[in-house]
Parts: structure tokens; sequence; C-alpha cells
């Protein structure tokens, strides 16, 4: 018990600040430190070859992934790809001979640091705006990199759901950065 | 095998040149697509940009010390430990 004090007090902020950066959500950032506590705590398998913040960084990881796939499963994939489409169809960037509907812009990191900072907030809100599942897939293959292969067999989908999930988040996120960032 | 991609279909290429090795017969294709069209090369910027600056987000979140769990989420854990063990 004393050992878990310490351990909240000395990594639990680090665990929330990992969690936060990978859910996105507060709340299920701090049910993830829970949950990895809890584990803790019950395994009891800590070897002290590993540093603690180490040892609970990696149970971490699995409760982060249990929580990205309870987001993204929530809802049927068969509704996310089908019915999802009203506020991310493909109809609205194309026209019928597949042209731009609104051709890309040129989109680029700003230099000033504090242009850099506004870019990457309305960016954050972008991916708010983004359905949850869309969010969740993106940010495991674009932001954790985890491969295609692991992502399908994590979430039990199949490659072509998964790109079609990937494509629409990143047809998207570009689209909305377009039209909320403009440039100096 | 139709040569000439459309903006859609290169879109969708470029999209999943990000994730998997392309076949050689999809990048000839976008290779030439973007050759002539550059709505699609800047849709192609567009995409990595955005996997940069959404990989900085992540970084600066989990560097930023000024984010802590709160007490109330402190004490919550402590709890649940608690009545775990009882």
């Amino acid at each position: 018990m004393k050992k878990t004090h310490e351990w909240l007090n000395d990594h639990g902020d680090y665990l929330y600040r990992f969690a936060l950066a990978r859910l996105r959500d507060s709340h299920a950032a701090e049910d993830a430190v829970q949950e990895t506590m809890l584990a803790a705590v019950k395994s009891n398998s800590f070897d002290g070859k590993s540093s603690a913040r180490t040892w609970l960084t990696g149970i971490l990881k699995h409760k982060i992934i249990d929580l990205q796939r309870k987001q993204i499963r929530e809802q049927p994939l068969s509704d996310l790809i089908d019915l999802d489409a009203s506020d991310t169809s493909m109809d609205d960037f194309f026209d019928k001979s597949g042209h731009w509907l609104d051709k890309p812009q040129t989109l680029d990191m700003p230099e000033n640091a504090l242009e850099q900072k506004q870019f990457l907030t309305i960016l954050s809100d972008c991916m708010d705006k983004l359905p949850a599942k869309l969010a969740a897939i993106f940010m495991m293959r674009d932001v954790h990199e985890t491969d295609n292969e692991n992502i399908c067999k994590e979430l039990g989908i199949t490659a072509t759901n998964a790109w079609v999930m990937l494509y629409r988040a990143r047809m998207g996120l570009r689209k909305c950065l377009e039209m909320n960032w403009i440039a100096g | 095998m139709k040569i000439m991609l459309t903006c859609k279909q290169a879109s969708q290429i470029i999209s999943q040149s990000l994730d998997n090795p392309l076949l050689w017969s999809d990048r000839m294709r976008l290779k030439f697509h973007l050759f002539i069209c550059d709505a699609c090369s800047r849709f192609g910027h567009q995409l990595h940009l955005l996997a940069n600056a959404v990989k900085r987000i992540k970084n600066e979140t989990e560097n930023d010390s000024t984010i802590q769990l709160s007490l109330e989420a402190k004490a919550k854990i402590l709890n649940a430990i608690a009545s775990k063990n009882h």
C-alpha cells in the first residue's frame, strides 16, 4: 500500500500526461491511470530490474489500447462506415467525375512560435470535432505509429475498414484546418 | 487498367501511401498524376503536415509539467485501490 502512494506521487502526473497525450480526454486519461495503479498493485510483478516508471508505463500502454479499442467499438463499425457519411462524406469533397470541389490550399507550419501555437490549438479543436472513433484510429496510426496490421488485429476490423476510416479522418482534419487557419 | 487517375482516386492512394507501401502500378499512376496536378500535390503535403503536427501536440502534452492529475483524481485512485484491497 505504501508503495502505491509512492508510485502515485512520483509518477502519477507523468502517467496522466502520457495517457492524456494519447487519449485526448481527461476523464479517460484519469481512468487509464487508475486502471494502471490497480493492475500494478494486483500483479505485484515489479522486479526492480527496470525503473518503476518504465514498468508502470508498460502497463499503462496496454490500458490505453484497451480504452482506444472501447472508444472505437462503442459504435458498430457498419454504422461508422455507412452512416457517419453525414459529416465526412467524400461527396462533400469531389464532384461526380472525381474532381476536387474545393482544391486543397497550401498549408504550412508557421515559422513564428506564437503562430505555431495558434495553429496547433486549431488542429486540437479540429481533432475534438472529429467523430470520436475516427479520432481514435487516427491517433493510433499517425501518432502512435501503430502499423496497420496491428490496428486491424487490435480493433478486429478489416484492412479496408481501417483505410477508409483513416482516409476520412485525414480528409476531415485537413479541411477543418483549411477552414479555420488563416495564414498570417 | 486506366492510366489516368481522378483526383478522388489520387487522394485515396496518397492516404494509403502513408500506411502501406504502394503497388508499383499505383505508384507510377500517382507519380504521373502529381506531375500534372498541383491540387493533389498540395493535398499530399497537407497530410504530411498533419501527421507531424499531431505528433507535436502529443509530445508537448507529454512534456508539459503544468498538466497534472487533480487532487480529486488522486484521491479517487487511492480510494479505488483501498477498496480493492479490503
